[in-house]
């Protein structure tokens, strides 16, 4: 027998634990599917599992550890009697009310069904794509760099990318390492003035522009990158011991090809002042619909929104 | 935290690792790695089910960076799997307990 839910929310991040604390605050009784242990920012929590400091979450006048920000958010809905499931989905089918989730096993009769679904399952790291990544993961290569920089002390190291991301794990790193050079494609950076400002004033980084990655160098661990200026197409080498990639996010919308509708970035599409997606009583908040704004608070405030429109929704139900 | 799982220094490492009869999966983690705090439940639950066909242990990199550094972990968590006291199996970053069981079902 499938368990009967009012409301299923499909992710963990600030956009899910919000609707899970708004949901559960309705007396809907969520149940939240938070996904799964994993190292990269595709896990319970989401993106701020790895990240150090926050600075710009509104109510934090000294800042908030990430991961902390996470588990009281988490706690906070728990308290108002949402339920939490540590697992990852498998497979959805929104063809039919209720709607069926699929948890483990994907065959036979679904884990769950749920009169309505909040998808909030964020973006993660997109990596490079050389075949190097695989053999060197965890060998000098790292999607974490709050977990790894403590292995780095006085190593050279790389971070590649141009954005918030990438000039925070920079500057995060540089207090282990003796040298991090930022690897980017183009002469200017995405990233915010104050982060900008904050790297060019550190004096242990240093910048590679115009410069994309052709390889990662070293058999058994990193050895250091090939780059290939983007201008003059010469390559040179920089020896690393390290090289963590933060070259942007790809929304984590597998799960939902062939039953919400996708942009061609892969992005699911929602109404224009709304959480809806195509599918009446099928809500999405957060990363995983956003490639604009992107912040924990604009997820946090978009989770609220998918909230108020599922508990609507279900409200014009029973008319 | 489990009383099943041992925490390893670098003076009880040897002994310990080489000394088990069954296989000793060891745990590089540290306290300011979140990932390492979200699969410590994980392993609790798999060193209660495989009491006598695996022994579960941790190693704390900041304490014992000496081991850290001998098994070359860059990387946190890194599982190592030990047999008769050899490493023979390695498991960087986290994972669900489905995915760990499968990586270890060929030693347990």
């Amino acid at each position: 027998m499938s368990a009967h839910h009012e409301v299923v929310i499909i992710g963990s991040g600030p956009a899910g634990l919000t609707a899970a604390i708004y949901t559960a605050r309705a007396d809907l009784a969520p149940l939240i599917i938070e996904g799964e242990p994993s190292s990269t920012s595709d896990q319970p929590g989401g993106q701020l599992m790895l990240t150090t400091e926050v600075e710009n979450f509104p109510g934090f006048p000294q800042g908030v550890m990430g991961p902390q920000l996470m588990a009281d958010m988490r706690e906070q809905a728990a308290r108002f009697g949402a339920d939490f499931l540590t697992a990852r989905v498998s497979r959805v089918d929104f063809s039919q009310r209720p709607f069926s989730v699929w948890v483990g096993d994907s065959e036979g009769e679904p884990t769950y069904l749920a009169e309505s679904v909040i998808v909030s399952t964020g973006a993660r790291s997109i990596m490079l794509g050389l075949e190097a990544e695989t053999r060197l993961m965890g060998h000098g290569l790292s999607t974490c760099a709050t977990c790894d920089g403590f292995f780095f002390r006085d190593h050279e190291i790389a971070v590649v990318g141009g954005g918030d991301s990438a000039l925070e794990e920079a500057n995060f790193l540089s207090r282990f390492a003796s040298k991090v050079t930022v690897v980017h494609r183009r002469d200017e950076l995405r990233a915010s003035k104050i982060m900008q400002t904050r790297a060019q004033e550190n004096p242990k980084i240093e910048f590679a522009w115009n410069s994309t990655v052709e390889e990662i160098l070293g058999d058994t661990k990193v050895e250091g990158l090939t780059l290939k200026d983007t201008v003059t197409g010469e390559t040179r080498n920089l020896p690393v011991t390290g090289v963590f990639i933060a070259i942007g996010h790809r929304p984590n919308t597998d799960l939902f090809v062939g039953h919400l509708e996708l942009d061609d970035s892969g992005y699911l599409i929602t109404g224009a002042d709304n959480s809806t997606t195509g599918v009446a009583g099928v809500f999405a908040c957060g990363d995983v619909q956003d490639h604009t704004y992107r912040q924990a608070v604009t997820a946090a405030g978009s989770g609220c929104m998918a909230a108020l429109d599922a508990e609507r929704w279900l409200e014009s139900l029973q008319d | 935290m489990s009383d099943l799982i041992s925490q390893l220094s670098e003076t009880t490492f040897d002994e310990e690792v080489g000394s088990a009869a069954e296989p000793v999966l060891v745990d590089f983690w540290a306290e300011w790695c979140g990932p390492c705090k979200m699969i410590a439940p994980v392993l609790e639950e798999i060193a209660d089910e495989q009491v006598g066909s695996l022994k579960i242990a941790k190693v704390n990199v900041d304490d014992a960076p000496g081991l850290a550094q001998r098994f070359e972990v860059m990387s946190i968590p890194t599982l190592i799997l030990f047999k008769d006291g050899q490493p023979v199996k390695r498991i960087v970053g986290a994972k669900g307990k489905p995915a760990l069981l499968t990586e270890l079902s060929e030693f347990i």
